[in-house]
């Protein structure tokens, strides 16, 4: 024995940065960057994206492009065709509607997005404390969603707004977006808990449980970056829900107050000049919801594509 | 079974129960009272006696309490605005109407969807795949109120034989149900087609094919009658959207139903029918979801539910 003797000068300390075995040659193709990949393969869905990207810059800097303001009215150019001066014509009032229209797109988008976005903290929070719950809990918190949820959406939206409107037509941004989230975040509170229970189940959420992480830990950490997908497919496809119905109750009337242009008023508004022939004061809003809605469709569809575990490659 | 359906009645009627609470509560948060607006106009005596006839005199616990044993007994009360008719006759007059709009778009999605859509996964990336899903894409993007107002632009004012609105003969319905119809048939169709796409490709159906099935008989009892199972499971929503589906559109084509009857009572400020209408409405779809869910465990043997299972 004896004759292997280990010296201090036969070791060398090895820092971690050149450390070079164990480094990643090739580029890891992330989730999300596959997601990406397969998503741009899609064309309806690009379309949709490259649509709302471009509706989206337009509603900011949109209402400014013209050098009218929306509510500029000018009684000796009422009713003007789409010409080089007033690209979208003119109402009745000699408003210029290429303002009004992008700023009646701002309008929807804000309501769709913020609507989309409150939904989600909500149904984030509630679902995912739900599911981390013990049973009872759970299930009370689950119970008191569902009856929210069997509320039909449309009257729920409908009351807010005849509330808490002062002269009983009209309301503002904000009310809207309380009516549509009211009974809005239900869905998104069922998928993170539905997703939390079954990845709660996860070795991952275990390793870290056993390491004495908390359950808030886990479910910031752990769970909710791998229900990401799902959830953004939810956020898609409520941004359009909330858009169709500020819509509808503008076009009833009972939406936005005037002289705030929403694309339903403006539908509403151009109503009168198509009875007489002025197509474009009501098919240029017209086609502007129909394309919010398309994209956002269509994204949310191709989103869930790109998602589907059965297709990854 | 029975146990599954009793507590899902129960949870039914907590629902109504919170609804009507929900709305009580929201009807009451808003400041003044229906006839404050007209204080102005109407003598002050005449003021206080409308105030005691419609019970607004009373504490709000005991108007909550009365209002709640009216509803069990199907009395909505009366209607603020219209001197001559209570909320229930409206509700008489206005629900056929609405409920037979209704079951007609019902109708119509739930029989072109599932053609629309088999078509297209049987034509998958061909002419008829793109054709279907043309239409759906139109049901999705283009809203009810938009769709209504350019059926009666360039349909009805050029074909007499189809009114602008009105209710009344069966010509009547046929625009208004295709307006309502729409959206969820596309969304029935889309259904379909990924249903079928799935199961087109099952092992079951190539067995059934090297047994010497022909091709309509694979389909037909194979694969169509799988793919229809999840379509039943968004009847309840469908049903739902055609409600809120219900309120422009019977606007826009002038039909006498509650949906109509309710915009123009929130234009009002007709409490009492708004209150009612509501409460109303949120019985008929809460039973409704209620049948579709019983319905869907009846249907389907994968969710049948088994004692002390799930």
């Amino acid at each position: 024995m004896g004759g292997l003797a280990f010296k201090q000068d036969m070791f060398e300390k090895v820092s971690r940065k050149s450390h070079k075995t164990v480094e990643i040659k090739r580029p890891t193709i992330r989730y999300w960057e596959g997601v990406w990949h397969r998503l741009r393969q899609n064309k309806l869905a690009m379309t949709g994206l490259i649509i709302l990207i471009i509706m989206g810059i337009m509603s900011i800097v949109g209402t400014r492009i013209s050098g009218y303001r929306y509510y500029e009215q000018d009684l000796t150019k009422i009713n003007q065709a789409p010409n080089s001066d007033y690209r979208f014509g003119t109402d009745e009032l000699g408003r210029d509607l290429f303002s009004r229209v992008w700023l009646g797109t701002r309008y929807s988008l804000i309501i769709g997005i913020c609507a989309a976005l409150i939904d989600f903290l909500i149904g984030v929070l509630y679902g995912g404390i739900a599911g981390m719950s013990s049973r009872g809990v759970d299930v009370a918190m689950m119970r008191v969603a569902e009856i929210i949820y069997s509320i039909p959406h449309m009257l729920v939206v409908i009351l807010i707004s005849v509330v808490f409107s002062t002269s009983g037509t009209g309301t503002s941004v904000f009310i809207l977006i309380l009516a549509m989230t009211i009974t809005g975040w239900v869905p998104m509170a069922n998928l993170v808990r539905g997703q939390v229970l079954q990845l709660k189940e996860s070795e991952y959420s275990l390793a870290a449980e056993s390491l004495g992480a908390s359950k808030g830990w886990i479910l910031k950490k752990h769970i909710i970056p791998n229900a990401l997908g799902p959830i953004l497919i939810n956020v898609t496809i409520t941004i359009p829900k909330a858009i169709f119905s500020e819509a509808t109750l503008s076009f009833m009337g009972l939406g936005l107050q005037p002289p705030s242009p929403s694309l339903g008023t403006l539908t509403n508004d151009g109503l009168a000049g198509m009875a007489v022939g002025r197509y474009y004061q009501i098919v240029i809003p017209s086609i502007f919801i129909s394309l919010l809605m398309f994209s956002f469709n269509v994204l949310g569809d191709g989103l869930r594509d790109a998602l589907d575990p059965k297709l990854r490659r | 079974m029975s146990k599954y359906i009793f507590k899902r009645l129960l949870l039914s009627i907590i629902t109504i129960w919170a609804v009507i609470t929900i709305t009580f509560v929201l009807m009451n948060t808003v400041p003044g009272n229906p006839f404050a607006n007209e204080n102005r106009r109407i003598p002050e005596n005449i003021y206080e006696n409308l105030i005691r006839k419609y019970g607004l005199d009373k504490p709000k616990s005991e108007q909550y309490i009365t209002y709640l044993k009216n509803i069990a007994r199907f009395d909505f009360g009366e209607s603020m605005r219209s001197d001559a008719e209570t909320v229930n006759e409206m509700i008489n007059r206005g629900f056929p109407v609405s409920a037979a709009l209704g079951f007609e778009a019902l109708l119509i999605s739930l029989i072109f969807g599932p053609i629309l859509g088999t078509i297209a996964a049987l034509y998958q990336n061909k002419t008829p795949d793109y054709i279907s899903m043309i239409i759906s894409i139109i049901g999705v993007s283009v809203p009810g109120f938009l769709m209504g107002t350019f059926l009666i632009q360039f349909i009805a004012t050029k074909f007499d034989w189809v009114p602008i609105g009105g209710w009344g003969e069966f010509r009547h319905t046929i625009l208004p149900s295709i307006t309502l119809a729409m959206m969820p048939l596309a969304q029935i169709s889309r259904l379909m087609r990924s249903g079928m796409l799935e199961i087109l490709n099952q092992d079951y159906l190539k067995t059934a094919g090297s047994k010497g099935l022909t091709k309509s008989v694979i389909i037909m009892k194979h694969a169509v009658r799988n793919a229809i199972l999840p379509i039943i499971s968004i009847l309840g929503t469908t049903i739902s959207n055609l409600l809120a589906g219900s309120f422009v559109v019977e606007k826009i084509f002038g039909i006498p139903g509650i949906g109509m009857f309710f915009v123009n009572s929130v234009f009002n400020r007709d409490y009492t029918l708004i209150m009612g209408v509501t409460v109303f409405y949120a019985i008929v779809l809460i039973t409704m979801m209620f049948l579709v869910d019983i319905a869907y465990t009846l249907i389907d043997p994968r969710i049948r539910l088994i004692k002390g299972g799930h």
